[in-house]
């Protein structure tokens, strides 16, 4: 099972961006895609019907949806598993920015545009710095010289990160993302942990305690079949 | 940090299809530095997304399936993806900047990116973009602030300065308001691949070869034979009048019944020692 998670404020791109590598993704793969969402999200239906694959969407509501998606994590991956599928996608919500939700074994893609501003990529550091890739999508409104300047601004923050520049709606430049979708290895077999720590210290993913999976976690929790998130703790 | 010589520099489009699933019109085309090249066709044709092909030096990975070779080969990655090394600058439709930054900052950025320890072409882009404006463009000045037409004679000075790359992309600049003549000198300068994409008589027929484009993709390449120049002078005297009564209008004039006849005269005569 590959594992794919794709992160980036909203209206940025992110789906557009997974559509493209659905499209595209090497012979033999069978995706199955999970929507992390705050209180409104239609991706999945959409995907579900223009590619025929299995999706599931979870709404956090009051929770930060990249804590949700920490705790769901590790069902979603039995369940990929349980249909037979052999890449995961997760789509998160990204609201802070704050936080990052990839873990060790998948590939990170942070997706931010190119019209958010020269100064975005420092604001939403965290989630770019641990990132694999940085996708700058809507490159298509700017002109060349904004896009080398937005991609020297992404550098400054992360000096070395893979930066992929995409009209993601045509699929321009996607080739080097493909490919590193293509090398990224399976998951292996050491439990997966976050790459960061989340800031706030409310519950335990947000101290530091790094094990996807609610069975690892006290405070705000949730299995991915329970309609609600419950509190597991004194 | 530039690594070509111009002399050694060929770029080669290699056909692909059109929006019908057709093949284009022309096998590949080559381009040396000093060429210029005009592409034409309605809007919606494809236009754009043929100098945006170029720009991201395709390798059939886009729509339209073209490949863009330079000396003949596959381009290395980082032409593509390293500005430093990108051999194309491209000069895009758009003619306003989203950067929260002021000119200073913008420009001094997009120098780390492109010739990094260079910052004394600060001044000198900035000096070049002022001759294609009207109104001064200042180094304080914020890029979101500044007007479609300075933003455009900015780009174009940053990308014959700080680019200064073989090969040079134009979509449309004659819609900006600036000082198109100035423009077009400045780019024969240097021994450039120019590729303009107009919608403007006397560009598109001055080019050494026009690429005419039809549902999406290349429908014909027309290398003049030297039967239009007849047209091509006519319009030049057409561009002058046009120029002439622009920048009075733009100036604050008001015209009386009989100028048009002075006007013609006036742009008859301009031209043999005054075509700005």
């Amino acid at each position: 099972m590959k594992l794919l998670i794709i992160a980036g404020p909203p209206s940025g791109g992110k789906t557009a961006v997974i559509r493209q590598v659905i499209k595209n993704l090497p012979e033999g793969s069978l995706p199955a895609f999970l929507k992390i969402d705050v209180v409104h999200a239609t991706e999945d239906q959409e995907l579900a019907e223009e590619f025929d694959i299995p999706v599931k969407k979870i709404y956090s509501g009051d929770v930060c949806p990249d804590h949700m998606g920490i705790l769901v994590l590790d069902d979603a991956l039995h369940w990929a598993e349980s249909i037979s599928r052999n890449i995961l996608i997760i789509e998160s919500a990204g609201l802070c920015l704050r936080c990052t939700p990839y873990t060790t074994y998948s590939l990170g893609i942070a997706v931010v545009s190119a019209i958010s501003g020269t100064n975005s990529p420092f604001k939403m550091a965290p989630l770019l710095a641990l990132a694999d890739v940085a996708v700058v999508t809507k490159t298509d409104l700017v002109s060349q010289a904004e896009k080398e300047v937005f991609r020297e601004s992404i550098r400054k923050v992360v000096p070395n990160i893979d930066i992929v520049e995409t009209n993601a709606i045509q699929g321009t430049g996607l080739r080097y993302l493909m490919r590193r979708i293509a090398d990224q290895p399976d998951i292996g077999p050491e439990p997966i942990v976050l790459r960061g720590a989340p800031p706030l210290g409310v519950c335990t993913i947000c101290i530091g305690k790094k094990e996807i999976g609610w069975k690892n976690h006290f405070g705000v929790i949730r299995p991915l079949d329970m309609p609600e998130p419950l509190y597991r703790g004194d | 940090m530039q690594q070509f010589t111009p002399q050694q520099f060929t770029l080669t489009i290699q056909s692909g299809k059109n929006r019908f699933g057709e093949q284009e019109g022309f096998e590949s085309i080559e381009i040396r530095p000093g060429d210029t090249l005009s592409i034409v066709g309605p809007t919606g044709s494809g236009k754009s997304a043929l100098i945006n092909d170029i720009e991201n030096l395709a390798q059939g990975d886009s729509v339209t399936g073209r490949r863009i070779l330079i000396n003949g080969e596959e381009p290395p990655e980082s032409f593509v993806r390293e500005p430093a090394f990108k051999p194309i600058s491209l000069i895009t439709q758009n003619t306003r900047c989203l950067a929260d930054l002021s000119v200073e900052a913008f420009m001094l950025m997009h120098i780390r990116a492109r010739r990094p320890g260079r910052e004394d072409l600060l001044d000198e882009t900035i000096n070049l973009a002022n001759t294609f404006t009207g109104e001064e463009i200042s180094l304080k000045s914020r890029m979101s602030g500044l007007s479609g037409g300075q933003t455009r004679a900015l780009m174009i000075a940053d990308a014959l300065v700080i680019g200064d790359t073989p090969i040079l992309l134009l979509d449309e600049i004659e819609n900006a308001g600036i000082f198109k003549d100035r423009v077009i000198q400045s780019l024969q300068g240097g021994n450039k691949a120019v590729i303009l994409v107009t919608h403007d008589p006397y560009l598109a027929l001055t080019a050494s070869r026009r690429i005419v484009m039809k549902h999406g993709g290349v429908s014909s390449v027309i290398e003049p034979t030297g039967q239009e120049q007849h047209l091509i002078e006519d319009l030049a005297i057409v561009e002058d009048r046009l120029h002439q009564i622009r920048e009075k209008i733009r100036m604050g004039a008001a015209f009386s019944s009989g100028s048009s006849k002075v006007l013609m005269t006036a742009a008859a005569q301009g031209l043999q020692f005054n075509r700005v």
